[in-house]
């Protein structure tokens, strides 16, 4: 698994992070930021990568910032938000060509970095404001994103299951940041909070190529200085115990309804027993082995999909299924069931073996794009540890069908969201 | 066998068509952990009139049929194979398209087995009433998601604007009403005409020795009887060059609106390195008008009718063919028109820059290399090239080959009045 072999260095306020291999025709540098999510911040950094993407103090407009990444063989730069437990994490990913499948020998990786470098560092601003005209097309952009998850009934169900379980909890927060809070965003305020981001925020930047990781590093001590800090770190609170299952219905104009089920796991990414977490959810719902999908599709025939998913690092299992609106206490009844039959112990040593064995394939496949891999490296920052990947296979490869049992004892109902349709018949 | 060396890419392509007819490609991939593997007949949603194997009339079969066919042939007399693919460690899939359905797995572990399975259960059908009967719940499950998202709907909606006859215009999952006509005899029929090796392709990439399993291939297919296969006589309704009708608005439970243009192809009777020529030259013509770098989509944002969920893309397939452009709007009708002109402005005579040809060219280069990084990607896009005739590594040269001529011929012949059409998603009140 050489391919992970991860070289960390700590560079000037953030850490770099160089991943050698030869696999693919492109080098990625993908920069990521961190700060808990909180509701007075969450909409301006779901506004700032918007705003560094779009144009830059040497390229003032879109047009010019994107035909220079078309010129450098259509170099790609997206921005990406993401709730990882109660955290708020930017990413920034640019991906360019590796020149020595071109026949044109530019030297694309340096021209990359400069090109991230100055989107990060050097924005689009006059005096202690970024350019108005941008803002505010952003911030229309913004909305529209916001308001767009109403539109797409698979992710506004999830949404709203989040929204409702997790009442007076950071992770009711949407990734967007919240409509009625882009009005109050103003050029000034926005440019303050970027300064606040970049010199509070905890920051890594993970290259991953045909590179050199001395080349990399000399490269990423011209180009991104900041101050050093110590990070913010998310202060836990005992979430209080709900005394009965949450169960919420909404009725829209949908033909199929969306059931969605969140649990609480109450473990989380490094607890001793993470990995028999891995596992249940494996046997529960993960794939199509699992007993959701033979149990609600392939036996009652309720149901297109239907899945258990898991949140690591806020310790959440979310299931969804898209069924017919008469099917509703059925399914919800197939569904706990399931749960019981695994915290009784009601699954086959054949299911087990199964289930390690797609894991295992899972995450050998992840690694094998410079996105997954980023992604599996980053569980480490968002929840401070150091677990390598082969401790992570072997661990879950020697876990008993006791320590299964016990993770699904553990595992509580919370809330149960049904988006149905406006004809239901009960 | 016959390798092909692309020394550019650093790739090299192992190839045998063996003696039953069937295609076989491996790519080995070092560094990869991931074999993928796909096994592709080329047969889709809009193969519905044909004459069966072993019969002399046409028939017409029921719409989603190709797509029930491809749910149906995971299920055995002994259970699912899902389940056996993951016992091997390995995940499975499959999908249906307009041309092609495709069965596949990915795995890092037990490839032989892996690969036997996959070749075995597309190869060995097993429909029954009873299983058939089941399905319908599930895909009727299928049809009821797609009929409440808004995009699909969109999307099919300008097509059967654009189509009058073509069966392009049919849901590839069909209706409810439709797949209720599916039997365990019309499944066979579809089956024994389509899925002959002849008329498929598999294709290997990953960390793979390609002489051992190339040996694999051979051997399993030896072992089973295929008789030689007469030419699968498919037909098609005639097609008008006009579309059916110019503009179709949807009233949905959405909150913002949605708007797609479309553009119906000429010469969609093309194959092989024209059709290939085609397809780019379009492309990149879209990329000229429309790309994040261009002048029309800085006026479409600043003026706030676009957002991020804007794109294009055209197809072409043997038959038919379009272009697309929208996205969500504050204005659909304002969008409309505003793409509208700028199509037609190109049509008149825009001029492009040779340097911003050069541009596009360069980032179409750019995006092929980060294409190629994926296995899917190249499993999945040369099946499709093969099955038009093109080679999926012709993609880089004949890109480098388009001129400015090439540009202003595609733009002054497709762009017309009457193969454009509009289709859009509003609120509903």
């Amino acid at each position: 698994m050489d391919s992970t072999a991860e070289k960390i260095t700590t560079m000037q306020g953030y850490k770099l992070h160089v991943i050698e291999t030869d696999k693919y025709k492109t080098n990625t540098f993908v920069w990521k930021m961190k700060a808990p999510l909180t509701k007075e911040d969450v909409t301006k950094r779901a506004l700032l990568p918007q705003v560094l993407q779009s144009s830059s103090a040497n390229y003032p407009t879109t047009t010019a910032l994107r035909s220079y990444l078309d010129e450098l063989y259509g170099a790609t730069l997206f921005i990406d938000l993401a709730k990882k437990g109660e955290y708020h994490i930017i990413s920034f990913t640019l991906e360019i060509a590796n020149e020595k499948f071109l026949s044109d020998p530019t030297p694309l990786l340096k021209k990359g970095f400069e090109l991230l470098s100055e989107v990060l560092t050097k924005p689009n601003v006059s005096g202690n404001a970024f350019d108005q005209e941008t803002v505010n097309k952003e911030k229309r952009t913004l909305k529209q994103r916001i308001q767009s998850v109403y539109d797409d009934k698979m992710r506004y169900s999830n949404v709203r299951l989040l929204q409702e379980m997790c009442k007076g909890e950071p992770y009711a927060l949407q990734v967007n940041g919240e409509a009625e809070d882009v009005d109050t965003i103003t050029p000034e305020n926005l440019y303050e909070y970027f300064k606040n981001a970049f010199s509070e925020d905890e920051l890594d930047l993970y290259v991953i190529g045909d590179v050199k990781e001395e080349e990399v590093k000399s490269l990423a001590e011209n180009l991104l200085k900041f101050e050093n800090r110590t990070p913010k770190k998310v202060v836990t609170t005992e979430i209080p115990k709900k005394d009965q299952v949450n169960e919420i219905k909404e009725e829209q104009d949908v033909k199929q309804g969306k059931l969605n089920v969140g649990y609480r796991t109450n473990i989380v990414y490094g607890d001793s027993d993470y990995f028999a977490l891995q596992l249940f959810n494996g046997i529960f719902g993960g794939f199509s082995h699992s007993k959701l999908f033979i149990n609600v599709r392939e036996k009652a025939s309720l149901a297109y999909y239907v899945s258990s998913r898991l949140e690591s690092h806020k310790g959440l299992m979310m299931v969804m299924s898209g069924i017919d609106l008469k099917n509703y206490d059925q399914a919800v009844g197939i569904i706990r069931d399931q749960l019981e039959a695994m915290q009784k112990g009601d699954f086959t040593d054949q299911e087990l073996i199964q289930t390690k064995a797609v894991i295992r394939n899972q995450i050998l496949e992840t690694i094998d794009t410079s996105r997954g891999l980023t992604e599996i490296l980053y569980h480490n920052v968002v929840a401070a540890k150091d677990i390598k990947l082969e401790q992570w296979i072997n661990d879950m490869e020697k876990t008993t069908k006791e320590e299964i049992v016990a993770v699904a004892n553990k595992i509580e109902l919370d809330t149960i969201y049904f988006l149905t349709g406006t004809e239901a018949v009960k | 066998m016959e390798k092909i060396n692309f020394d550019q890419l650093q790739e090299e392509l192992y190839h045998e068509k063996l003696s039953n007819g069937l295609n076989v490609y491996i790519l080995p991939k070092k560094g990869f952990n991931k074999t993928y593997a796909t096994f592709t007949t080329k047969y889709g949603s809009v193969d519905n009139n044909f004459v069966p194997l072993g019969k002399e009339e046409y028939v017409k079969v029921p719409d989603g049929i190709a797509h029930f066919l491809e749910h149906k042939l995971f299920e055995k007399e002994d259970g699912d194979v899902f389940q056996q693919f993951s016992k091997q460690g390995a995940s499975a899939n499959a999908f249906t398209s307009f041309t092609r359905t495709a069965y596949l797995f990915s795995s890092t572990s037990d490839v032989e087995k892996n690969l036997e399975t996959l070749v075995d259960f597309v190869q060995d059908p097993y429909f029954s009433e009873k299983t058939v009967e089941k399905e319908k719940g599930i895909i009727g499950q299928e049809i009821t998601m797609y009929d409440d998202n808004p995009d699909w709907r969109l999307y099919f909606g300008l097509i059967q604007n654009l189509y009058q006859n073509h069966p392009v215009k049919i849901d590839i999952a069909g209706t409810i009403e439709s797949i209720s006509h599916i039997t365990k005899d019309l499944l066979y029929e579809c089956y024994n005409t389509f899925y002959h090796p002849s008329n498929m392709l598999l294709f290997i990439v990953g960390p793979v020795d390609p002489n051992k399993f190339m040996d694999q291939v051979r051997e399993n297919q030896a072992k089973k009887n295929y008789k030689e296969m007469p030419e699968i006589k498919r037909k098609f309704e005639d097609e008008p060059l006009q579309t059916g009708q110019p503009k179709q608005v949807l009233e949905m439970n959405v909150q913002t609106s949605k708007c797609l243009i479309g553009m119906k192809a000429l010469h969609v009777d093309q194959t092989g390195p024209e059709l290939l020529k085609n397809e780019l030259t379009m492309n990149v013509l879209l990329d000229l008008l429309f790309g994040k770098s261009s002048e029309n989509y800085n006026q479409l944002y600043n003026e706030g009718l676009i957002d991020e969920t804007f794109s294009y893309d055209y197809t072409q397939e043997q038959g038919f063919g379009f272009a697309m452009v929208g996205g969500d709007t504050e204005n659909p009708d304002k969008l409309a028109d505003d793409l509208k002109n700028m199509l037609f402005q190109a049509k008149n005579g825009t001029t492009f820059t040779e340097e911003q040809l050069d541009r596009a060219k360069k980032k179409k280069i750019g995006a092929f290399l980060r294409a190629v990084n994926s296995p899917e990607y190249i499993a999945n896009q040369f099946t499709r090239y093969a099955f038009n005739d093109m080679n999926l590594f012709d993609v880089v040269p004949t890109l480098e080959k388009i001129t400015m001529n090439d540009i202003k011929t595609m733009s002054s012949e497709v762009i017309s009045e009457e193969r454009f059409s509009v289709c859009q998603v509003i609120p509903k009140k």
